[in-house]
């Protein structure tokens, strides 16, 4: 999956908790709390809709990598790619 | 036979607008089917029938007009013996049926006089048809001054919005201001405050958390609202309503939980029975009602069972809440911020996570000494959350 696949992916779980969203809007390193005024409980049902979109466990320990667009990318390429890389025989 | 009354949604409810039948005439209906969505200044809520039996007669369309709280909206024939005795004669007291909105402009449909042909393509008139667009008003861009796609959508875009939001968040402004002065007014306050030790509570949190899939995750709101359901039950007095001059305790405990709405303004919807249920449970219950909170989806019943109210200002950086309590309700509950402060562990000053919980009590149900009991309940369930 590609980086743009990912980012269309986090967008798309974003805008389910804020149906306002406006990609285009979104300063891809800047806190999403802060940028989209969400609390906790969007906040964890946008890491439900993450994990439920990609298919990878996400630790609550993780979080904060979640902060920002880019980090969320960033993060779940990391785990796509460990998820998908063969493991040795 | 029973009559579908326009329900009281909320202590400040005055009047509401029907938006939606569920059932038609000749539906069965259960208890507790919802049947009608009713817009009120707060919200679109999904009102049920408590009433089984099977829609009879329809006696209110849905439509725009605003209708005091009582008004007959439907006939509903009951169930059980009511069903088998003779129906009383039909009094047509509901206000007449509003009337249909008014059918959208749909020039496209329509051959334009002659001489005045409008040259678009059938997309574009397709488009035009769907947005309720009247190509006679547009101008066209494309070759020949022929209308194209964009122009019938920069057109749509170009037309006066429909006034439904703002006019909302102006309603709910008004249902908001209007319920807070009558508590101001009526109900004397007295505020109580204390910061709580929440070490347990984070670490068994955090543990817990560890090891359950983010489906299953527990939120730290959970945890408070089972502690306050919980010193509910410790301390009955402060959970119940002001009625007739008198507190009457309520026997269950619905925990009215404040969720702020995207685009402003807020609703306290009831988590029914919070003392009884697991705090798995509990938060399955909590990330449904704020989502449905959100989406405007939420119950008759939600909006009317609040026993106590619980607010929480904490993620927005704030310590403390000194909230005004939702009439007819007896108490709201605040919490603050979880901050790390140092504190005296066995002698020994340590920092550690505090969160400050305070009381908004109505000093004619009762006084700060059973406030002080509550606020102390609060804090000994949260040093065991293992048990709550």
């Amino acid at each position: 999956m590609t980086r743009d696949e990912i980012r269309t992916g986090v967008i798309a779980a974003l805008a389910a908790v804020v149906p306002e969203l406006e990609p285009g809007g979104l300063d891809p390193r800047v806190s999403l709390r802060d940028q989209l005024d969400i609390d906790s409980m969007d906040f964890l049902n946008f890491t439900i809709g993450l994990h439920k979109a990609f298919g990878v466990e996400i630790p609550e320990t993780d979080a904060r990598q979640l902060a920002t667009l880019d980090g969320c990318v960033e993060y779940l390429a990391a785990r796509l790619a460990a998820r998908d890389r063969p493991s040795a025989a | 036979m029973p009559e579908f009354l326009l329900p009281k949604l909320g202590a400040d409810m005055t009047e509401g607008r029907l938006v939606e039948w569920l059932k038609k005439p000749g539906e069965p209906i259960a208890r507790g089917d919802v049947i009608a969505v009713v817009e009120t200044d707060k919200a679109n809520i999904e009102v049920e029938s408590w009433v089984p039996g099977t829609m009879e007669k329809i006696l209110v369309e849905p439509g725009p007009d605003w209708m005091p709280v009582g008004t007959p909206l439907a006939l509903i024939r009951a169930e059980g013996p009511e069903a088998a005795a003779p129906p009383p004669p039909t009094q047509p007291r509901a206000p007449p049926p509003a009337a249909p909105p008014a059918p959208r402009p749909l020039a496209a449909a329509h051959p334009p006089p002659p001489g005045e042909r409008v040259h678009v393509s059938p997309a574009a008139r397709r488009r035009a048809e769907a947005l309720g667009v009247d190509l006679a008003a547009v101008q066209g861009t494309g070759p020949d001054g022929r209308i194209t796609l964009e122009d019938v959508d920069r057109a749509a875009a170009a037309k006066p919005q429909p006034s439904a939001p703002p006019d909302r968040r102006d309603r709910m402004r008004e249902a908001i201001a209007a319920a807070m002065s009558r508590a101001k007014r009526e109900i004397p306050h007295y505020y109580l405050s204390t910061t709580v030790d929440f070490g347990p509570a984070t670490q068994w949190l955090e543990a817990r958390n560890r090891e359950r899939p983010v489906t299953e995750r527990l939120l730290h709101g959970v945890l408070l609202l089972k502690a306050v359901a919980l010193a509910l039950r410790a301390v009955p007095e402060l959970n119940g309503f002001w009625i007739d001059g008198r507190a009457v305790q309520s026997d269950a405990v619905h925990v009215g939980v404040a969720v702020s709405l995207r685009g402003g303004g807020l609703v306290a919807p009831a988590l029914r029975d919070a003392d009884k249920q697991s705090l798995d449970a509990l938060m399955r219950s909590f990330q449904d009602l704020v989502t449905r909170a959100r989406a405007g989806t939420l119950r008759g019943a939600e909006m009317t069972d609040a026993t106590v109210t619980v607010t929480s200002l904490g993620e927005r950086g704030v310590e403390s809440v000194f909230g005004i309590i939702y009439p007819p309700q007896l108490a709201l509950v605040g919490f603050g911020k979880i901050v790390e402060r140092p504190w005296v562990v066995g002698g020994a000053v340590v920092a550690r996570p505090v969160i400050t919980a305070t009381l908004s009590g109505d000093h004619r149900a009762t006084d700060g000494h059973r406030g002080a009991l509550f606020l102390d309940a609060v804090d000994r369930f949260l040093q065991n959350p293992q048990k709550l």
